[in-house]
């Protein structure tokens, strides 16, 4: 087992470089991979005024912290799924408990619960420095479909023959 | 109603993201032009699900401020999104229905489409925290 698990690390580990930097939204919104390991994932939103909801109050907008959380609950079901199959998202739940503090990096630390088969359900949290204190919470399921399955399997390709994914993105 | 949706067009992330909205009369629609930065994964090619969340959040806030003088920006409690197609690189569409607005909370429901009006390419219910003008 333990072998198994280790070389899912060492293959979440080759896999790194694209979890995050090769989508492009997560690149715009510059989001940054902090760790992948089987069944977690954790990612970081740098603070930037462009991303600043409501100008009075220099909060970060709740739809900053809906993408990084989506981000990294997907990389959590991947990586729960073994790193084979891409994901898709059934459905995200997200609770704000608390506006995140102006000026400070949003982190969202996602949790596998369950994968099988088809099937992962993780949960989440974003925080702005202390985990104990999170300014959202977020459930959701995602699963193995076809569309994603053949999207992998490109990647894979794309992956091993040394070219870069994003540059088969329409007009980019 | 332009002037109602000025605090919502004046966010920042909101002009990050590019989000226009079209108003027909009561009908107001967020569109969310496709530009590169929107794709999530390049391999499919889909959108990012986070950024179709969050532009139907966008949604949620300019119905209720077209709905209700309001003295701040609507404040996400809870939101639920379903995936129901992969969002292709296009541009998307979204509608907000007010469910029920109580003096602080309203529940609200968006669908996003892209082609079709009747295949939505995911929907979002949530509860809002609003602050109604000339109210504490």
């Amino acid at each position: 087992m333990a072998g198994m698990a280790d070389d899912l690390q060492s293959l979440l580990d080759s896999l790194a470089p694209l979890l995050v930097d090769g989508s492009p939204h997560a690149v715009a919104m510059g989001f940054r991979l902090e760790s992948v390991t089987p069944g977690q994932a954790v990612m970081r939103a740098p603070y930037r005024d462009d991303l600043i909801g409501d100008p009075e109050t220099r909060v970060l907008h709740g739809g900053v912290v809906t993408a990084l959380l989506d981000h990294a609950c997907g990389l959590a079901a991947f990586a729960g799924l073994g790193g084979k199959d891409a994901t898709a998202t059934l459905d995200l739940r997200l609770d704000y408990m608390r506006p995140a503090e102006p000026g400070r990096d949003v982190v969202a630390e996602a949790r596998c619960i369950r994968a099988s088969g088809l099937f992962a359900f993780v949960n989440a949290i974003a925080h702005d420095g202390d985990p104990s204190d999170p300014v959202a919470t977020a459930a959701a399921a995602f699963m193995v479909s076809r569309v994603s399955q053949e999207a992998a399997k490109r990647a894979r390709k794309a992956f091993s023959e040394g070219t870069s994914p994003i540059s088969q993105v329409p007009n980019a | 109603m332009t002037d109602a949706l000025k605090p919502l067009l004046s966010s920042p992330y909101v002009k990050t993201m590019g989000v226009r909205f079209d108003d027909h009369g009561d009908e107001l629609t967020a569109i969310l032009p496709y530009t590169g930065d929107l794709v999530g994964n390049p391999l499919i090619p889909a959108l990012h699900g986070g950024a179709i969340g969050a532009f139907m959040e966008i949604t949620a806030s300019a119905a209720l401020l077209a709905g209700t003088p309001l003295a701040a920006l609507p404040k996400p409690i809870d939101v639920s999104v379903d995936y129901l197609r992969p969002a292709r690189p296009q541009d998307v569409y979204a509608r907000g229905i007010i469910t029920r607005q109580g003096a602080r909370v309203a529940n609200v429901r968006v669908e996003a489409w892209q082609d079709r009006r009747g295949a939505p390419v995911a929907a979002l219910h949530g509860h809002f925290l609003i602050k109604p003008e000339g109210e504490g």
